[in-house]
This record gives C-alpha cells, structure tokens and sequence, in this order.
C-alpha cells in the first residue's frame, strides 16, 4: 500500500486534484544512473582497506598512519542511537568503501581530458563543468550579468573528484580550490595543520568512520584579506550501487578574507539504502568571513520508505580569530535518513555564526538535523532560524545546542525553531538544549508547531490556484527568512526544490 | 527501556539500606515497583535526563545530612478553613493533624494497610505505567513508600486540605506516597507546605475523572540543605482540569518532576512554578505532558532568579499524539540570573504527531533589565530593593497561574518578606 492511499482527504479537495497528486509522487527528478565501468574496492571494512583508499590517493605516509588511527578508534566507538531516527541497522563490512569510474583511473590533467559520460552526467544535472559564467538549469539565470555569476566547480563522482573548473583563475586570486586528494599532495603543510583541529578524528562514530576511509572532497584556502573572487562549490553525486560516499571538505578562510562556498548532491533512485558520511571543517580566523550553503537532494527513497541514501553528516565551523563570521544555510530535502547537526565555536571575541536551514519530510523521509553553537569568547553572537515542514507519513526534529560558556560575557543568542505540518500521519519534534553559564549573555528560543494556515489556503485558491500550488506558495512563504539567506542560484532551485519536495503531501 | 543508569551496586546498596514494608493490599504494586527499580537502576550522571542535575546524594544509601533551619515564621495557610495533615520527618503526627473526617471526602493512610482499598486500582499505576522515560526514584517511592494520605474525593471538598512536611533530624529520610483520586464533578484544593525531611523522597497520584478538578498549591521548605525529589502523575478525563504550582526557595537539591496524561477530551491541565535560588542551590523542574484526546489545552509556566552560583534546570516536554487533533499546548521558561556565577539550563520539547494543533514554548535568559533598574533607581529606590522588586515582577507571571487570588497573595507577600529579610 503507498503512503498516500490511508491518508485522509480533506473535505473540499476534488478527487482529480487527489489522483494527480498520487501521480506525482515519489517522483525524483535526479534517480537515473549513469553507465560507466567502475573500479572497487573490496567489500568491507579492514586495515587493508584503508591502505588501498591511501595508496590509491597516492599519499604520504603520514596521511596513511592518520586514517589508520582513526580506524582503529571507530572499532572502539559505538553508533549513536539518541536521535529520532529509526532504520535497519546497517552492515559496515556489506558495502564498498571505494568506488572510481575506470577512466579516472590517470587522473585527467585538464577539464578537456574528463570522460565525456561523466561530464555528460553533469550536465544533466544542471550542473556541466565547462568554465562558464553560470550554473545552468537555474531558470532565469540566462538574464543575470553573466560577469557577477561566475561560479568554480569541484565535482565529486563517487569516491573521486572528476575535475575543478576555474582553477587557474582563483591561482591568480591566490586562492586555493581543490580536490582534497590533491591538497594533501599539494599542500601537505595546510592539510597537517588543519585537519581534524575542528571535527577530531574521534569526534563521533560517523566522523571515525569519515577519517579512516575518506576518499575524496573539496579544499579550499583563502589567503589573507583575499576576498574569493567567485563563489565556490562542490557537487557530490553518488552513482555507484552499495557504495558508500564518504567526503572531507576543508576550508581555511585566513585573516580578513572571505568566500562564499555552496554543495550540492543527489543520487540515483535505487531500492537499496546508501550510506553517505561526510565531514566538513571550517577554519575562520581573524575578520574572515565564510558562507556555506548546502542544498540536499540526495534520493529520498520511494513513498513507501524503500531505499534512500542515509545521510550521517558531520559539519563544524571554528571563529578561532575574533570578529570572525559563519554562516551556514542548509536546504535538506532529499535523504531517506538526516542526522547532521552544523556547527559554531565561537571561540574569537566577536565573532558570529548563523544558521538557515528548511527541512522537509516527506513520504517516508526522517530527518533529525539542527545546530550547535558554542558561544566561548566575550561579545560573541549566534541566530538560528530553523524551519521544519513534515508531510506524509515523516519525521522531523530539530535538535539544536546553545551554550553561553561563563567567559562568553555580554553575547546574545536569538533561536526561532518553526515547525509545519502537513497531513496527520506525520511527526514534527524539536529538541533544543539551552545552557546559560554567565548572566550578561541573553538566550532566546522561540518554538512554533502549527498547520498550514486554512485562511491563507482559502485566499491562495480563490485566486485560482490549485491546492498543489498552494500549499508550495505558503510553504516558500514559512519558508523565507531561510530562502533569502542563499545565494541567488541556490534561492531559485531551491524554492523550486520545496514545491517538487512536497508533491504528493496534499490530500 | 534504556540500559539501566548505574551499576546494580548503586542500587542494590540503595535498596539494602530500606526495608519494603509488607502485609496488605499493596504489596503487589509495592513488588511490581521493586521489579521495576531493579529493572531501570536508580539514575546516574550519565542518564540523559539527569542531564543537568546529579542525582548520587538522591540515591545514596543515606540520606546526607541537612540542618534544621529554626523557622521563626508563622506557618503557611495557618489563616484559613483547611484540614491540616501533618507529617513530621515522614511520620504522621495525629496530634497535630486535624479530624481526617470531612464531607465531599474519604481520607485514609497508607500505614493503615487494609486487605481491600480502592486505592489498590490506583497505587503504583499512574507511576508504573506508559511512560516514555523511566523515573526509578519514582518507582522506588511506590515500593518503599512509609506512608501517605489516600483521599478519595465524591464531591465537592468542604475545605482546602493542607498537607505540612516537618524536619525536625538533620539525617531524616522520609519516603512518602499519595493517591488522590477525584470522582467525576468532584473538586478538591490541596496544599502541600514545608522541607518534610532531610531528603525527602515523595510521590503523588492523581487521578481526575470527568469534569472533576484538582487545585494544588504547594511551598517546598526554605531549609537550607534540604534535598527532595517529587514526583506528580496526573491523568486527566474528559472537561477535567488540573492545576499545580510549587514555590521554591533554598534546598540544596530539588527535582520536581510533573507527568500529565490528558486522556478525556477538553480538559485542561496547568503545571508552573516560582523558584529563586542563592549559593549552594540547585532546582530542577521536569514536566512531561502527553496529549491524547481531543482539544485539550496544556500550559507550562516556569520562572526562576538565580544568584550566588544557583543553578536552575527546566526540562519540559509536550508530547501530542496521533490524533490528538485541536491541543493547544504552551510552554515558557525564563530565568533571571542576578550575577555572573549562576547558571540556566534548559531543554524544552515538543514532540508532535497531530496536524491541527498549535504549540509553541518559549524560553529566555539574561540579566536583570537595566532600563527597568534605572526607573526606579531614578526615583530613589536603593539598589537592592529595586532588585527585589524587579525580581517579584519578574516571578509574578508564574505567581498569577494559582487559582485561587488569595493563596496567590499569601505567597507573594511571603515571598515578598523572604527577600526583604535577606537584603537585612
């Protein structure tokens, strides 16, 4: 029985309006496959394995003893269990920690050099790595200054990153943007220094895990008072069945500089769950200045809950300089499993971090996601504004830290966590820990739970739009203070993404 | 269930240091309990929730030792109509209590086993059953329980019944148990005033049928280094209301911890509290309410001031189940925090699986607002009294949740007196 067939059609909402939606659900938009000879490493989880993941990456020794460490302290670490989140347990030896297109296998030395089928790939993902001034598939972008737009590209495939564009560029900028394999090769001095100084290697299960058996992810540096001449980003896309994706993305913003970074991902639409374990760490130091935005589309599983990527994400940013600026915005619409809760230390006087995020559920879709800001120098300021919308048969959480530590004197936190309903078969929780150890700092936490508002429905329709359109419209209403935290390309997929997210939720 | 909290040792010293009262009708809720504690383990420091409060002197063999605080005050609701009750370090003292014979109500002791009670439906049920979170000192009061009031309410109570909790040893460890069970329309006031023992471990059950109401009003004793630990179980029917406020000020360790069950469609419950703490100081509110029915309304009031080092916890939940469609749950903690070395800790949640709802809970902290300060300053208020000031208004929000204006004032003036003779 699909999800949609035992929820109850609200009085008033025609049976046409009811079978169209039915159509429409479960559909995802990224779930093709890409045919491509791959290249695997064995199943499961050994030293061995890890070795090979090194050695494959062509790195150091001291790199190879690192993960070697980490492996050996995940066999001590035990999978968390305190979110509300429920899945099969999974098999850590039943999955391949390694997968790379074989004709990757010589790394290709410019964007010309790529496999035409991988490139292919990305451009039907909106998304094609040529150096052009913009994303394409974003509507409207045709009409933007093509000169403002320009945005550089590291594509991960899988365990490998396919190509960079715009390296040459940033190079003259003197910014540094480059697959995480070649920074260790390249800059060994950066990636040593800064390399599980923010998420250590025995941080959490999924971070272990991440640091023993990462393949591939972005790096960036940002030298200082650069200000990054374009936006950066990283598209990961799993194809590989069974396959785990498991990136570290590094980014050192140094005194006074700034940029501004945006991650994208999806997969293929298959019955088996896949795990995807990343690890962001984020360095600001002094006056620097760093936004972060991710729009998650990874498969979400089909409307009765069967497969979906399990997305175990760890992601922290450390202020170390004072006066030092994060922002995280997160758009989490895909997954079968969320557990990923971006983080601030806000360790430099002044300085500030700031949460956007929307999360949507869906069908079966479960998410447990928020933010943890940790407020330890004087005069340091945090905002969270977290949006929660729950269709179908889903849950969502919201589960968020914010500590003043004693010596974090006069600093301020505003919180606002809203949740929205759609449907009486889902779930929509929130969880916040507040913890005020000096009495100069000023906490805040709002909390709403409420149901798409009939009134603003009534008004929406009378207008003559369907309930679909609708309830999209009031959604991206609840949804703005997030929607316009974002970059301009990310903004417009990203309003797009909530209205497709939510097909198939009315009725 | 989670694994249990500490090592069986912790508990099975805890349980050799009691002995389990036996011969009479509740036995098998008294054994049901044991089987429970052993099962669960009593807390420890890593039990998600105790998160933020330590529970090893709740759960040491003895009861650590807490001086007698000399109270030269006259005692709380003295002035009024009401059946006293008294306990003194947990025993019933009957020549201060009042006659337990009162219309409207049937009042028995716990001590007093009898082979049949009606109190063997209720005893150790509300405690014992589906909770979401375990609660072993709870289970550990409905087994080891010594003694308690059992009051069975048919209609509308004559007068307010006043329970006072005397300290009178500094190693007193007094472990007491009240079912209170209100027909359907029955109504009943009951206030609760005083340290009880130098740890004092208490449990009520309330069971509040169809249209009845229950008033409770309740002021934990200022003795110093009293500790307590007290727990609440309410069911609610349906158009029933619920109403609890607890004051707290000193006591080196309080957990109040409140678990409401709507359960009968358009009833109300009401839970707050007013603490303000100094020094050693550490006060815990943990509520749990669960929405199962149909249009009721929830509401949490919680505010503490804090100084000297105070530590103040609030955990509070709302959990609205499926089909619990048209609640309208609220929730507010606050803290006031008078210096740099006190401290708020605070996780409210919501846990909601009905659409057509509106809940929403706030929570703040920070100091004292300087705007506020300056006005009365300005018109010569010494610093001090406009701090105590600031403090009662800022508290009167959880104050104006009692029912009754009278009992609201009564507390307030008293409160007001409290602040009054510390500043000296």
């Amino acid at each position: 029985m699909s999800a949609m067939d035992d929820v109850q059609v609200k009085e008033g909402v025609e049976q046409d309006t009811v079978d169209a939606v039915k159509g429409l659900a479960g559909k995802y938009k990224y779930g093709w496959e890409t045919e491509i000879e791959m290249e695997y490493a064995p199943k499961g989880l050994t030293p061995d394995i890890v070795r090979l993941i090194s050695e494959k990456n062509e790195e150091p020794e001291w790199m190879t003893r690192w993960r070697l460490e980490a492996y050996e302290r995940w066999l001590t670490k035990e999978e968390p269990d305190w979110a509300m989140v429920d899945y099969p347990e999974i098999d850590f030896q039943d999955q391949y920690y390694y997968a790379r297109p074989k004709s990757m296998e010589v790394k290709p030395k410019s964007l010309d050099e790529v496999d035409p089928k991988l490139l292919a790939t990305y451009a039907k993902l909106g998304i094609p790595l040529k150096e052009q001034a913009i994303l394409a598939g974003v509507e409207g972008a045709g009409e933007m200054p093509a000169e403002a737009r320009k945005v550089a590209v590291d594509a991960v495939f899988d365990s490998v990153s396919v190509g960079t564009t715009f390296q040459k560029e940033l190079k003259e900028a003197g910014v540094i943007f480059c697959s995480i394999s070649e920074a260790i090769k390249e800059h060994p001095e950066l990636v040593k220094k800064y390399l599980g100084s923010v998420v250590p290697v025995s941080d959490n299960f999924y971070a272990t895990l991440n640091s023993a058996v990462f393949s591939d992810g972005s790096f960036v540096y940002v030298p200082p008072g650069v200000r990054c001449p374009m936006e950066l980003s990283t598209y990961f896309r799993i194809n590989a069945e069974n396959t785990g994706q498991f990136e570290r993305t590094l980014i050192i913003a140094d005194k006074g500089s700034y940029v501004s970074y945006l991650e994208g991902c999806t997969a293929p639409q298959r019955d088996q769950s896949q795990l995807h374990a990343a690890v962001v760490e984020i360095i600001i130091e002094e006056d620097a200045e760093v936004k972060y935005s991710t729009v998650q589309n990874w498969f979400p599983g089909d409307e009765n809950g069967k497969g979906g990527i399990y997305n175990f994400v760890t992601k922290r940013a450390d202020c170390r300089g004072d006066r030092a600026k994060v922002m995280w915005t997160q758009v989490e619409t895909g997954s079968a499993v969320t557990w990923k809760y971006p983080s601030c230390i806000l360790r430099g006087d002044d300085s500030q971090g700031e949460f956007y995020s929307i999360a949507i559920a869906n069908n079966m879709q479960q998410a447990d996601t928020g933010t943890k800001m940790v407020h330890l120098g004087k005069n340091t300021k945090s905002r969270i504004v977290s949006k929660g919308i729950s269709a179908g048969k889903a849950q969502n959480t919201y589960r968020g830290l914010v500590s003043m530590h004693p010596k974090a004197k006069n600093s301020r936190n505003y919180t606002q966590c809203d949740s929205l309903l759609i449907g009486d078969k889902c779930g929509a929780h929130t969880v916040p820990y507040i913890e005020v150890k000096n009495n100069s700092s000023r906490v805040e936490h709002e909390a709403t739970t409420s149901k798409v508002d009939d009134d603003q429905l009534f008004y929406c329709r009378s207008r003559g739009m369907d309930e679909e359109e609708a309830v999209a419209l009031v959604v991206n209403g609840f949804c703005k203070e997030v929607l316009q935290a974002l970059p301009m390309e990310f903004a417009m997929e990203a309003q797009q993404l909530v209205a497709i997210s939510l097909e198939g939720s009315v009725g | 269930m989670a694994e249990p909290a500490t090592t069986s040792n912790t508990t099975e010293d805890r349980l050799a240091a009691m002995t389990l009262p036996t011969g009479g009708w509740s036995d098998p809720a008294r054994k049901a309990a044991l089987t429970r504690v052993r099962d669960m383990g009593l807390p420890g420091r890593r039990d998600e929730y105790w998160k933020y409060t330590r529970p090893e002197t709740l759960v040491q063999p003895d009861a650590p030792r807490a001086a007698v605080f000399a109270n030269d005050e006259e005692r709380l609701f003295a002035n009024r109509d009401v059946l006293e009750i008294v306990f003194v370090d947990g025993v019933f003292d009957a020549a201060a209590s009042g006659d337990l014979q009162m219309s409207g109500l049937q009042i028995d002791r716990l001590a007093n086993a009898q082979d049949i009670h009606w109190a063997s439906d209720l005893y150790g049920k509300l405690e014992g059953e589906g909770h979401y979170v375990p609660r072993p000192l709870a289970a550990l009061n409905t087994a080891y329980a010594t003694d308690g009031v059992l009051i069975h309410v048919t209609g509308k109570a004559e007068k307010p019944i006043s329970i006072i909790y005397r300290h009178t040893k500094e190693d007193s460890d007094a472990v007491l148990h009240h079912v209170i069970k209100l027909d359907a329309g029955a109504e009943l006031t009951l206030l609760e005033n005083g340290p009880g023992a130098a740890r004092f471990n208490q449990c009520m059950e309330v069971d509040v049928a169809d249209t009845a109401r229950f008033n409770h009003v309740r002021a934990q004793g200022r003795d110093h280094e009293r500790r307590d630990a007290t727990h609440i179980f309410a069911r609610l029917g349906t158009q029933s209301a619920f109403k609890s406020f607890t004051l707290t000020v000193n006591g080196r360790l309080t957990r109040n911890e409140c678990v409401i069950d709507l359960t009968g469609d358009d009833a109300i419950a009401h839970v707050a509290g007013a603490c303000v703490g100094d020094g050693d100081f550490h006060h815990d509110d943990t509520v749990f309410v669960t929405h199962d029915a149909l249009n009721c309304e929830s509401r949490q009031v919680f505010k503490k001031v804090l100084r000297n080092g105070a530590v103040g916890v609030f955990q509070g939940k709302i959990l609205v189940k499926e089909g619990a469609q048209k609640t309208d749950g609220y929730q507010i903690s606050q803290s006031l925090l008078l210096d740099e070395d006190s401290q708020f800790l605070a996780k409210p949640e919501l846990e909601i699986y009905a659409d057509d709802v509106a809940c929403s809970h706030g929570s703040t902290s920070g100091a004292i607002d300087e705007t506020g300060l300056f006005y009365l300053r300005s018109r010569g208020v010494p610093m001090a009294e406009a701090t105590d000031l600031m403090t009662l208004a800022f508290l009167a929000e959880a104050l104006e949740e009692i029912e009754d204006a009278d009992i609201a004032e009564e507390l307030t003036e008293r409160l007001s007196g409290w602040l009054r003779r510390r500043r000296g």
